[in-house]
């Protein structure tokens, strides 16, 4: 793999651009793999990517159905941020968030790790009761964030609407170091990365069965005949619960619509990430200056990608009391992607009932912030069948009843 | 947007009407049953890419809760009819296999 680089840059400019290589092959699929990971998206690819650089097993397989990165991994609104209140998630997540800072380096390729900071408003005096026990946690956690005033909001975010007609903005959980990346990139990067460690990326290859032999996994059944191997991580979001019915165990999975949408570009006005909990809307400005808007998931279950109507103008009418600038924004395009919720709305990280099998799962509607984190724990789980990050992530605490208890801790927009 | 005749009120209802209320006939388990069978009860969930049968409550309406057999992949509704029902009934079985004829209960 050549290096990406300013130098790079100018020698393809002095011959026309006519050296650059593909990012990543298109391999015929082999006989067997020591791992073989299903889904190409960003926590696909980076198990594998953390799989070849920690523990040196590069004869890895990454199966897509669809193409690299075209599901939740280019679909989310890619907020970055680790201000969680319970011990689990705080260490995964901000592993996840101290990854990004060099990912770009680490990869030799620009994700645009934008570390802009993230602010979630609180308002309601419960919001602000949470918050300041979330940052309280964090400070114990070692997770930089702080609990910042109305005037200090509105200094950061000088389009804001303190005084709302519904909510006024009693205060904010600031995040400095959190912010946004480039998702493609995140996903285009690590398959490069991986594809220069010698992994096969199989797109448009769809998994139609797993076969089992004793309680075991012996391979897959793909739209390309069987690929065999002892070790298969299921990585696939939205479809884990169909994955795992192959397998032949079921999940304590829902899987729903979430939808985004963004505006016509406009001149720069908002430089860090905006979330409003209490009126279920969060905002921030690309690069490009669209407005990227998201809001609350249905309440049904739903595979196509198409979201209910009623929560766009939902999401809409939060954004317009908070920032009634954008009220006469245009919006240029709206989708949906199919999101894992889990019964306590934290992720699965796990072993499962057949042996070999580890799936990855549940990340529900917040998983791009935690590619690397969940990618690095995955790895070190299929490796090595302990990982620190991923312990209390475990299937059985369902049965068990330890939840990780998030989903009203941390306000998160679901 | 989704719309389901609610068979209480009869009224076609649009979903803002409506509040979803997840997987229909689960069988509860309670004092007495094994780990297995409570967390089944409590988290296990068919989540199928296809037809599903899932409990509704006409919120904005009568307010009554009923049960709908849809399709989670094409977001077709098959048929909704009473929550008093431990499993669906034949008219509804018969409506699904009318338009999936190689759809089984068990899958």
């Amino acid at each position: 793999m050549r290096r990406y680089s300013a130098f790079a840059i100018a020698r393809e400019a002095a011959r026309y651009h006519q050296g650059w290589e593909r990012a990543w092959a298109s391999p015929e699929p082999k006989k067997s793999y020591d791992a073989i990971i299903v889904g190409a998206g960003g926590h696909g690819l980076a198990t594998a990517f953390y799989l070849g650089k920690n523990f040196g097993i590069t004869n890895v397989a990454v199966i897509e159905k669809g193409w690299l990165g075209g599901g939740n991994t280019g679909r989310n609104t890619t907020i970055i941020r680790s201000n969680y209140l319970q011990d689990p998630s705080a260490a995964i997540y901000e592993k996840a968030r101290s990854l990004y800072e060099t990912m770009s380096q680490d990869l030799n390729y620009n994700v645009m790790f934008s570390p802009r900071g993230v602010i979630m408003l609180a308002q309601t005096h419960h919001e602000v009761r949470g918050y300041l026990r979330t940052a309280h946690a964090n400070a114990l956690q070692g997770v930089k964030t702080e609990f910042i005033s109305p005037q200090r909001v509105k200094e950061i975010v000088p389009i804001i609407n303190l005084d709302g007609p519904r909510y006024p903005v009693l205060g904010g959980l600031w995040q400095a170091r959190g912010g946004t990346a480039r998702h493609d990139a995140v996903a285009w990067g690590y398959a490069r990365a991986c594809s220069d460690m010698g992994m096969d990326i199989l797109q448009k290859t769809e998994v139609t069965g797993i076969r089992k032999e004793n309680g075991a996994v012996t391979g897959v059944e793909t739209s390309r005949g069987f690929i065999g191997t002892k070790k298969l991580g299921i990585v696939v979001a939205g479809h884990s619960g169909v994955l795992a019915d192959m397998a032949g165990f079921r999940l304590p999975i829902e899987s729903v619509a979430l939808q985004a949408l963004v505006s016509e570009p406009i001149k720069p006005c908002m430089d860090c990430v905006v979330m409003a909990n209490t009126v279920h809307g969060y905002m921030s400005q690309s690069d490009k200056g669209e407005m990227v808007i998201g809001g609350g998931a249905d309440g049904y279950n739903n595979y196509t990608q198409r979201g209910s109507f009623h929560h766009i103008e939902e999401t809409v009418r939060a954004l317009v009391e908070t920032f009634p600038m954008v009220s006469r924004l245009k919006m240029l395009r709206q989708w949906g992607g199919i999101v894992d919720m889990t019964g306590d709305r934290s992720p699965i990280l796990s072993k499962t009932p057949v042996d070999g099998v580890f799936i990855n799962c549940g990340w529900g509607t917040g998983g791009f912030k935690a590619i690397p984190g969940s990618g690095w724990g995955m790895a070190e789980l299929m490796a090595r069948g302990y990982s620190p990050l991923t312990a209390e992530f475990g299937l059985n605490r369902f049965k068990e009843g330890r939840f990780i208890d998030e989903s009203v801790a941390a306000g998160v927009a679901h | 947007m989704l719309i389901l005749e609610c068979p209480c009120c009869g009224v076609m209802a649009d979903e803002t009407e409506l509040a979803p209320g997840g997987e229909a006939h689960l069988k509860r388990y309670g004092p007495g049953s094994s780990d297995e069978e409570f967390e089944g009860y409590l988290f296990h969930r068919m989540n199928p890419k296809g037809v599903h049968f899932e409990r509704w409550r006409h919120a904005n309406g009568c307010g009554k809760w009923f049960l709908a057999a849809r399709d989670t992949n094409t977001l077709e509704v098959f048929a909704t009819y009473s929550a008093q029902t431990p499993e669906p009934p034949q008219h509804v079985l018969d409506a699904i296999r009318a338009k999936r004829p190689d759809w089984s209960l068990d899958q």
